[in-house]
């Protein structure tokens, strides 16, 4: 059974069609690279996934269950998360702080709800080791580098058992040796069972991480294949349009 | 060679001294000692049992406002119209003891007016999505006319069949300690453990160091945003009850300018006009530096025109600080 089905989705922004009858199945722990140029409506089919937006038409299933997700936090309960370009983390905080922000375990004080730090530290923990990134739970994460901080930033994914796990162009900005730590990370997620979906413009990351490519191209899905059956060229291909459909 | 887990298990190397010199706080509670110090060997008066009374009792005011302030500070805001509130809190109770109702009710109108001054504050900063420093320079001015507008602008000395009581809460004191400073006291004590062991205080913080990543994690951003001015006006309102029982009489003219003292507390004791860093000790440090100084020229015989000068060389010195200590942190 396919993690994420994408059955018909189209969306249109008033006489802009952003995408047009997109099908798309993602297996468990298959890690996708979605491609296309500039505006071919990569981002917004992610969104539309995360629960930003709601598509004009089309249907959408995980695991098998419909689902209809009208804001963000519907589709973080049915197990979507999103690693935003910029992190989305509070550098004012520690690493921990920023694993649990929003769902902070507590315990009681004489009645009185306070915060739990302790399991707070060892969970954090525990998920850094399982992503392998020599990161400290109680280190401020101003203080921290870019792969660090990409270790919060998932981290936080596995802590609500996400089943998938949504990256849109986490590597645009950032150092090659962090780029490694990016895609190392991607990899344990998947290892974990987790399907990625990637957008990124850069060609040889896509390759390196991805099991399966898919090609976006003015709203229309061209491309959607194993990466063992294509390349680099028929990518660039059908991107540009000068190869038409594979 | 060393694990993952050793490595991921080690906390960073500062040593409990090494984090103690580094905070501001130190820095400025080891200012306002050596000023104390140097008061008590150059004048005769400094050191007497009235007016270390006086300047204890002073700075608990601004002490009280300057954790509210803190609180607002740390979450990216400002709040200016706090003077405001202390007048409107002042003037409600004792228009109403005077009109003949009992402390305890009149006092639980006064702090409600204050919430209700707070509450504004919020909706329109947090839903309204207008900018602080323009919501509550509005209302620095609104609060403070309706002050005048409940008073008729008079002066209110006679506070009705608990007169006694309320000069007795806010002037009086108890084994040698003026009544402010237990109320500032419990309120450190109190907002210390909210800020690191609470979830508010977890989102305060948060909602400070990257307001858009906490709206994404699902943190309630605007409720706890009017929490938070409601919580300022709050410590205003109660400053401004203590205030009354402190003087004796209410005019329209108490609390003003109060807002650039209660600032530069929270800063010199190391919140973040940026957001994202403030403690409630830090606020109270901050305001004991302020008001030895203020007393210092008091005693020395320096026109009390210099106040200002000091408070605003302050302020600029305590941002000033930050900025190189962040530059030191960066490279
Ligand atoms: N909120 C919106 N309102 C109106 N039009 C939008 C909106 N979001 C996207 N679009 C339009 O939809 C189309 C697809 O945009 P999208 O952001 O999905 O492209 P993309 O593939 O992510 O491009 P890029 O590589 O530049 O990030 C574009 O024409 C864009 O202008
Ligand atoms: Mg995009």
């Amino acid at each position: 059974m396919s993690r994420l089905s994408l059955r018909g989705i189209s969306k249109s922004f008033g006489a802009i069609q952003a995408l047009s009858d997109v099908s798309l199945d993602i297996a468990p722990g298959e890690v996708l690279g979605l491609m296309g140029d500039n505006g071919a409506g990569k981002s917004t089919l992610v969104k539309i996934v995360a629960g930003n937006f709601r598509p004009s038409q089309g249907a959408m299933s995980i695991d098998g269950d419909q689902v209809d997700f009208h804001k963000p936090l519907d589709a973080q309960r049915g197990g979507v998360e999103v690693v935003y370009q910029d992190l989305a983390l509070c550098d004012n905080l520690t690493a921990a702080s920023n694993v649990f922000l929003g769902r902070e375990p507590r315990r009681s004080l004489a009645g009185i709800p306070i915060l739990d730090y302790a399991t707070m530290h060892r969970r954090s923990a525990e998920l850094f080791a399982s992503l392998k990134s020599e990161t400290r739970p109680r280190d401020l994460v101003k203080r921290m580098s870019g792969g660090q901080r990409q270790a919060v930033a998932i981290a936080r994914t596995l802590l609500s058992n996400a089943k998938i796990v949504l990256m849109d162009e986490p590597t645009a900005a950032i150092s090659v040796r962090q780029v490694a730590e990016v895609l190392d990370l991607i990899h344990r997620l998947s290892d974990q069972g987790i399907s990625v979906v990637l957008i990124s413009h850069r060609m040889p990351d896509v390759f390196a991480v991805c099991s399966r490519i898919a090609v976006l191209r003015r709203g229309k899905l061209v491309c959607s294949k194993p990466a063992n059956d294509s390349s680099p060229e028929e990518v660039t291909g059908l991107i540009t349009g000068a190869i038409e459909m594979a | 060679m060393t694990t993952l887990e050793q490595a991921i298990g080690h906390s960073q190397h500062h040593s409990p001294v090494s984090r103690i010199v580094n905070s501001q706080i130190f820095w400025v509670f080891a200012a306002a000692v050596l000023a104390c110090i140097a008061l008590s060997l150059l004048t005769d008066s400094f050191a007497t049992q009235r007016n270390l009374f006086n300047v204890t009792r002073n700075f608990a005011f601004v002490g009280l406002i300057a954790i509210g302030m803190t609180t607002v500070i740390a979450s990216g805001g400002i709040d200016l119209s706090v003077g405001s509130s202390v007048v409107l809190a002042a003037m409600v109770i004792s228009v109403l003891m005077s009109a003949g109702h009992p402390f305890w009710i009149s006092a639980i109108v006064a702090l409600a007016a204050a919430a209700a001054v707070g509450f504004t504050n919020g909706i329109l900063i947090a839903y309204v999505g207008m900018p602080a420093f323009v919501v509550t320079l509005g209302m620095l001015s609104a609060a403070r006319s309706l002050a005048m507008v409940l008073s008729n602008n008079k002066m209110i000395w006679e506070f009705g069949p608990d007169h006694d009581l309320l000069l007795w809460i806010g002037g009086g004191s108890t084994l040698g300690l003026p009544h402010p400073i237990y109320a500032l006291a419990l309120l450190t004590i109190v907002m210390s453990v909210v800020y690191r062991w609470t979830r508010w205080g977890q989102y305060v913080f948060a909602i400070g160091g990257n307001e858009h990543a906490a709206t994404l994690t699902g943190i309630p951003v605007k409720r706890i945003k009017v929490s938070i001015y409601m919580f300022s006006a709050l410590t205003a309102g109660v400053a401004g009850i203590l205030m009354a029982g402190w003087l004796g009489s209410v005019t329209t003219n108490l609390g003003q300018a109060m807002e650039l003292t209660v600032i530069a507390a929270a800063v010199i004791g190391g919140a973040n006009l940026a957001g994202g860093q403030g403690t409630a000790l830090g606020a109270v440090i901050g305001a004991l530096l302020i008001e030895v100084i203020r007393n210092s020229l008091i005693l020395l015989g320096i026109s009390t025109f210099w106040q200002g000068m000091f408070i605003g060389c302050f302020i600029i010195i305590a941002v000033a600080f930050d900025r190189i200590r962040n530059l030191g942190s960066q490279d």
